[in-house]
């Protein structure tokens, strides 16, 4: 176990190495932050000055060097934009988008599972039905329009919700409702094909054999088997969302991880740039552990 | 009429598939006292497992349709019940245990906890449930029942697993058990002790006990009386003696007279230069020795099988010299060559004198291929063998040499019955004018009477085309038919070979000789015989 968590340490360091390296330069090829920041009026001394003052005029190499040194001592560098150390500015907005991600997924993961595994126990029943409608709006309807939608109904006309921001839980509610169609569509899907596999198995047989009741049959024999394929499909949608859910973050106002990269991205804010790629790539580090560890939690099988 | 314990009355179950309905049984009757073992024999397809599942309520409707009949149990029709009342008699007092032990036990939960459930679901407190389990796996053998309780089913052995399914039926004393072919996939050592188990079990709680089964020799082991099925239709029915040695009806006739080991013993091949020449044969996985040391020549027409339980070893010899995997040590001499050392190049040249023929031909046969596909992919991984104007009538040709109609050539796997299968990887395997052909369990799939067929089709093609045979077999009455020569393997390691003769005639080695007193005659007589034999050593 310990060995397997260190293996999984080094090898995500040395991909973590690849991506800062890579988006580090990549980043320098947006231009140079000088004339965006001075205005076009600017005298020469002043770019220079602007440009002296964030190391911007020594060659990228040594750059790349003084940023490593840097981040040894886990300073990831200062915002150019917003004048505060870069990992502040990411930090803030990562735990909006943890929060909003996880609370989704939560809800998504629970309602997932018991409409899949209903749906399985009577294929092409009430629940089965449900479960195929929201699969395809999850599929077929794009966020963005769905977002904007749910705003001109909810928010516009019916005035019910807030259209934008993060001040109470009200505000909450749209952007939820609207990254919880895709991931639930797509884990009801998962959940009811792996339940149908599973209540199809000799050991559900046996567990009806047993007198088990049907209650038990589906919830205890059947899910924890069919709960496999699921985590890793959770796993994934989760990853995809601590990146940054740019759309909904943008069209609901959310001061979330994807609206800052995006941002810091056309502003030339390079550590804010890099701090964000190294936040949430951590994040999903330690995630995909947690999700592995589930594997073994749920299959005594599975040893590391 | 006296009532019985549980009773089947005209029972007709129709299964409405995407090719119409199935008549799954039809009009069986059967019944089933107190103390008594009643067997249920047929091959697959009979219909012999239906009316226990509709005992147990494990048919599922739609598909299934019980069109006709009563189930009496106690004098209590289960059919008119209501779902949650059968749910109440299921495990508590009509158990059932199935053929594959592994995938009918949960993998994940602990063994402890899924015998307690047993006994909980039916009412018992959960801690009174927990000794229970205790005694209970002391009671069918499972050693060190303490802390295999907290155990998962995948930490035991297919043995294990099926004394902890028998220890899950019987936890609540149950007034019928039934067992779906309980031994088939067990090996035959540990067959006759967990058939020997049931025995006990049932004569010291003194419940009725139904054995379903596809073997002549469980039925001869255990049954007093047996109801012979075929095509969902009962057939005949009787004392188990009876049956055997006065058969009425001629699908039992046909039954009895198939089942193997009754045949003449082969009197073995000439001694000349052999084919074939292993030597001193190792493979090792890590630390674990597969094979150590394996030694055997293969003559020129010659069948030599390769017998042992699993784990013995026998199917990493074949995988070996085929070079599916490579060994980690000795060599195995073919026309002078070694072929552990044989280039990749040489290899592929070898590999059209030795070809193999699998235990499932389900699984071997690429569904989406014709059969004359698969026949002639052979000739284009080795051109030259024939040309491709004739490959048409070839393969029509070896079709008909392995019993199947040439006209069938474009039909796929799944169109075929399992014996027909087998002869497509035969006819396969054939395609490349092979020497040798290595059977791995290459009959164990199949049920006795086609079974026999293979076996006649394999000597056969032994005369007309000297091909030798490397027959793996853990059934021994086939291998006793069927072989000149037989190696006998336990842990990796050859404790014994001789002539077929020498072999069952006179065992030298007391492994050999545990595995012959441990398969099953079908001749009850026979087996009774044994049994009181068996008991004698054991006291």
């Amino acid at each position: 176990m310990r060995q397997f968590l260190a293996r999984r340490a080094v090898a995500s360091l040395v991909s973590l190495a690849f991506l800062v390296i890579a988006v580090f330069f990549l980043s320098r090829l947006t231009g140079d932050p000088t004339d965006l920041y001075l205005p076009v009026d600017a005298s020469l001394e002043a770019r220079e000055q602007f440009r002296q003052l964030h190391g911007l005029n020594d060659p990228l190499i040594v750059q790349f060097w003084h940023y490593l040194k840097d981040l040894a001592v886990l300073d990831f560098g200062e915002s150019i934009r917003r004048a505060r150390p870069a990992l502040d500015v990411v930090l803030e907005a990562f735990q909006w988008t943890l929060a909003l991600a996880l609370s989704t997924m939560a809800l998504v993961t629970v309602s997932a599972i018991v409409m899949g595994a209903l749906a399985a126990f009577h294929v092409g029943g009430v629940f089965d039905r449900i479960a195929t409608f929201f699969s395809l709006i999850g599929a077929s309807a794009p966020d963005f329009w769905i977002a904007i939608v749910a705003i001109v109904v909810f928010s516009v006309q019916l005035g019910w919700l807030p259209t934008s921001g993060t001040g109470t839980p009200l505000h909450w509610v749209l952007p939820i409702a609207v990254l919880f169609i895709r991931p639930f569509g797509l884990i009801l899907q998962v959940v009811r094909g792996s339940m149908i596999t599973a209540l199809g198995s000799a050991y559900v047989k046996t567990a009806r054999a047993k007198g088990v009741a049907a209650r038990p049959i589906i919830f205890v024999h059947a899910l924890r088997n069919a709960m496999l394929p699921v985590i890793t499909v959770i796993g994934d949608q989760l990853a995809g969302m601590l990146n940054g859910v740019v759309i909904v973050e943008t069209v609901f106002g959310f001061p979330g991880i994807g609206k800052l990269m995006i941002d810091s991205i056309l502003q030339r804010d390079f550590s804010v740039i890099l701090a964000s790629i190294i936040v949430t790539a951590m994040a999903i580090f330690i995630m995909n552990l947690l999700i592995d560890m589930a594997y073994a939690v749920l299959d005594p099988r599975i040893r590391y | 009429m006296a009532d019985h314990l549980l009773e089947v009355r005209n029972l007709s179950v129709t299964f409405h598939t995407a090719r119409g309905p199935v008549h799954a049984v039809r009009d069986v009757n059967w019944h089933l006292d107190r103390g008594e073992v009643l067997a249920i024999l047929g091959e697959s397809g009979s219909g012999k497992s239906v009316s226990a599942s509709a005992i147990m309520d494990l048919i599922d409707c739609p598909p299934g349709e019980i069109t006709s009949g009563r189930i009496l149990f106690d004098g209590r029709d289960l059919l008119t019940m209501s779902r949650e009342e059968r749910r109440h008699i299921n495990g508590k007092r009509i158990a059932m245990i199935f053929q594959d032990p592994l995938s009918h036990l949960n993998p994940v939960y602990t063994v402890g906890w899924q015998i307690e459930e047993t006994m909980v679901i039916h009412g018992t407190s959960r801690q009174e449930a927990r000794q229970t389990t205790v005694d209970l796996l002391r009671k069918v053998g499972i050693p060190d029942p303490e802390a295999s309780v907290h155990k998962y089913p995948h930490q035991f052995s297919g043995g294990q697993r099926q004394r902890l399914m028998i220890a899950m039926a019987l936890a609540l004393r149950p007034d019928v058990l039934i067992a779906d072919e309980p031994t088939t996939a067990l090996d035959v050592t540990v067959q006759a002790q967990i058939l020997a188990l049931l025995e006990e079990l049932q004569r010291e709680t003194g419940m009725g006990l139904l054995i379903i089964t596809h073997d002549l020799g469980v039925v001869a082991e255990v049954a007093d009386r047996v109801v012979v099925m075929n095509a969902g239709e009962i057939v005949e029915a009787g004392e188990a003696s009876e049956v055997y040695h006065n058969p009425k009806h001629p699908y039992t006739r046909k039954l009895i007279a198939a089942a193997p080991g009754q045949g003449e013993m082969s009197s073995g091949v000439e001694e000349g230069a052999p084919l074939l020449s292993l030597r001193n044969v190792s493979k090792r996985y890590g630390t674990f020795e597969a094979l150590k040391g394996v030694s055997f020549d293969l003559m020129p027409g010659e069948t030599v099988a390769v017998v042992g339980e699993s784990g013995s070893g026998k199917s990493t010899t074949a995988k070996v010299l085929l070079r599916l995997e490579e060994a980690s040590g000795g060599s195995a001499i073919y026309k002078g060559r070694d072929l552990f050392t044989l280039s990749p190049r040489e290899l592929y040249e070898m590999r059209r004198d030795i070809q193999m023929v699998f235990q499932d031909p389900t699984q071997s046969l690429n569904p989406r291929m014709s059969v004359y596909a698969l026949i002639s992919e052979a000739w284009v991984i080795h051109p030259g063998i024939v040309e491709r104007s004739r490959w048409r009538a070839r393969v029509a040709e070896l079709l008909e040499q392995v019993g199947l109609l040439p006209e069938h050539m474009y039909r796929y796997p799944h169109q075929f019955s399992g014996g027909q299968r087998q002869r497509i990887a035969i006819a396969r395997a054939l395609a490349l004018e092979p020497q040798i052909i290595v059977c791995d369990e290459a009959v164990s799939a199949l049920d006795v009477s086609i079974q026999a067929q293979v076996i006649a089709l394999l000597d056969r093609l032994q005369d007309e085309l000297g091909i030798s045979f490397i027959f793996i077999a853990h059934d021994l009455p086939v291998v006793r038919d069927f072989a000149d020569r037989v190696i006998v393997m336990q842990g990796g390691r050859i404790v014994e070979q001789g002539d077929v003769r020498q072999i069952f005639e006179a065992p030298r080695e007391p492994y050999t000789q545990a595995l012959l007193a441990a398969s099953l005659d079908p001749d009850p007589e026979i087996q009774a015989e044994r049994r009181a034999r068996r008991l004698e050593a054991a006291e």
